[in-house]
């Protein structure tokens, strides 16, 4: 064989065992979650309320839940419409687009515990909101709102100038063309973006632990949204760092892994659907 | 009868000059082809005509164009204007949707809301379109899924479906097979009755085969129009001669 046999032979090599890696490693972690985690399932964790004996984890998900639905309900019409702005409205190329470029880009690099002090100054603090809910939730909005943005316009940018010709041929305007057409064809990527933000909210820790803080109770009455509230990840961080409840924290993990492959087969189900739609 | 008179056209992308000093006069109910080698000006004098250019930054016009007799770069309602003026592009591009909402997008944009106008319209703009036969099993199918040719029909039936007076054609057959072209030529010929066609083409034979008068372009300028037979025949021009014989382009 000549070098560049044994040139070809070592790069193939190498990249199945960089796959094979990358396999193990997820395949390694979730399996040690679960094989941790599994036996301390009990009905005592899914309690309607948590105390101290039960440890359970339900008020943390159904906060979690609440959590990942106000906070897209504040950022995805924000994000989107940014988005929108920028690629079909604002002039290419200025000054104001630039600038915004920039800003999103270097939001999107920030620490979450960064973002987490800051909630704590300005919604716990100035505003008063109080360690609550709705401090929490503003603070992951602002945080997965620059991932939003840039997700979406990329999912405009790659709808084909020709949906748009084709539409402006017809007489339809700016608005309709938007509305009727780009947004719709860029849904997919869209709705991948908005996926990911979902994935982000579950999962953070940092940014919630100074606003949202750690009652692990169901948020009721009419100022609900100015209680604590303790989302799952943050159940699982309060679990551990106490010691006291490992085992229970494997099992909680568990418990969020499988929400979490849910969310993901769900949204993949309903982007194929939609692709149905679009005739893909 | 002059539907549309262009005069003494000038266009400006930034400071390149892509037309120089067009005039021509557009029959009602005939075809005009142009032709001419690529870069020569015939895709942008199109866009002129319903102002697709308008989408381009930094283009500027100078000089008029007349649609019955009115000048649609003055004060008028660019999307009527687009409406009265449809264009079908050199690409097939059907809307991601269904073929009926393809169809009825252009109606409903004009605020035609009634199911039952609008199945009208559907029906009769894919008839006229010659693919009605074709896909009337199948309308609320997605219209991504016909074959390239019957896009390009479903793309014409689109525009027939706002009632234009005028239809420009960039180049629609550019990216189809022998079989399709040669169906959409002939609905091209059929539709000449009720609109006024503008065509532009790459190919000589199809100028000659379906177009009443044709305009012969080089570097953004016109330099013949006639018609059809007379410029193929016997071309006053020597350029016109060189490109038609096949000496360049």
């Amino acid at each position: 064989m000549s070098r560049k046999d044994y040139l070809s032979v070592l790069l193939s090599l190498l990249v199945k065992v960089s796959a094979c890696i990358t396999f193990s490693v997820l395949f390694f972690i979730v399996g040690f979650i679960f094989y941790k985690g599994i036996p301390h399932i009990s009905a005592d964790l899914f309690a309607w309320e948590y105390n101290s004996d039960n440890v359970s984890l339900t008020p943390a998900l159904i906060n979690t839940l609440l959590m990942v639905f106000l906070a897209l309900m504040l950022s995805v019409p924000v994000g989107v419409s940014a988005a929108v702005y920028l690629t079909e409205y604002a002039k290419k190329r200025s000054r104001l687009v630039e600038i915004i470029r920039i800003t999103t880009e270097t939001l999107s690099g920030i620490p979450s515990i960064v973002y987490g002090l800051f909630g704590f100054l300005f919604f716990v603090t100035v505003l008063k909101w109080g360690i609550s809910l709705i401090s929490g939730v503003f603070t992951v909005s602002i945080m997965v709102l620059p991932l939003i943005m840039r997700t979406t316009e990329e999912a405009l940018k790659a709808v084909p100038e020709l949906y748009r010709e084709g539409s402006y041929g017809l007489g339809a305007g700016k608005f309709r063309t938007v509305f009727s057409i780009i947004i719709p064809a860029a849904f997919p990527g869209i709705l991948s973006g908005i996926i990911l933000a979902v994935g982000r909210i579950v999962g953070e820790t940092a940014a919630l632990i100074y606003t949202s803080g750690t009652v692990a109770e169901i948020p009721s009455g009419k100022d609900f949204l100015f209680d604590s509230a303790r989302t799952l990840s943050l159940h699982m961080y309060t679990l551990s760092s106490e010691g006291l409840y490992t085992n229970q924290a494997y099992a909680t993990a568990a418990v969020l892994l499988v929400i979490v492959l849910l969310i993901n087969r769900l949204s993949e189900k309903l982007a194929k659907r939609i692709m149905k739609g679009n005739g893909k | 009868m002059s539907k549309i008179v262009i005069d003494k056209l000038n266009l400006f992308y930034g400071k390149f000059q892509a037309l120089y000093n067009i005039s021509m006069n557009i029959r009602e109910n005939e075809i005009t082809a142009l032709i001419g080698p690529s870069g020569c000006g015939k895709s942008t004098l199109l866009k002129t005509i319903n102002r697709m250019n308008d989408l381009v930054p930094d283009c500027s016009i100078s000089g008029r164009v007349l649609l019955d007799d009115e000048d649609i770069y003055g004060d008028i309602d660019v999307n009527q204007l687009r409406k009265r003026i449809g264009m079908v592009f050199q690409k097939p591009n059907p809307f991601p949707m269904s073929i009926y909402d393809n169809i009825a997008y252009g109606p409903r944009t004009h605020g035609i809301k009634s199911k039952v106008i609008l199945d009208e319209i559907v029906e009769n703009s894919l008839r006229k379109a010659a693919v009605w036969e074709e896909v009337r099993d199948r309308l609320k199918k997605s219209a991504l899924s016909l074959s390239g040719g019957q896009q390009q029909r479903i793309c014409i039936a689109r525009a027939l479906a706002v009632n234009p007076e005028v239809l420009l054609m960039d180049e629609p057959t550019s990216a189809l097979d022998p079989v399709s072209t040669s169906k959409i030529e002939d609905l091209i010929l059929d539709l000449k009755k009720n609109y006024t066609i503008v065509i532009v083409t790459h190919n000589m034979q199809q100028a000659l085969r379906i177009s009443d008068r044709t305009a012969f372009f080089l570097n953004g300028r016109l330099i013949e129009y006639d018609e059809t037979e007379k410029l193929f025949s016997m071309p006053k021009d020597k350029r016109t001669e060189d490109y038609i014989t096949g000496r360049f382009g």
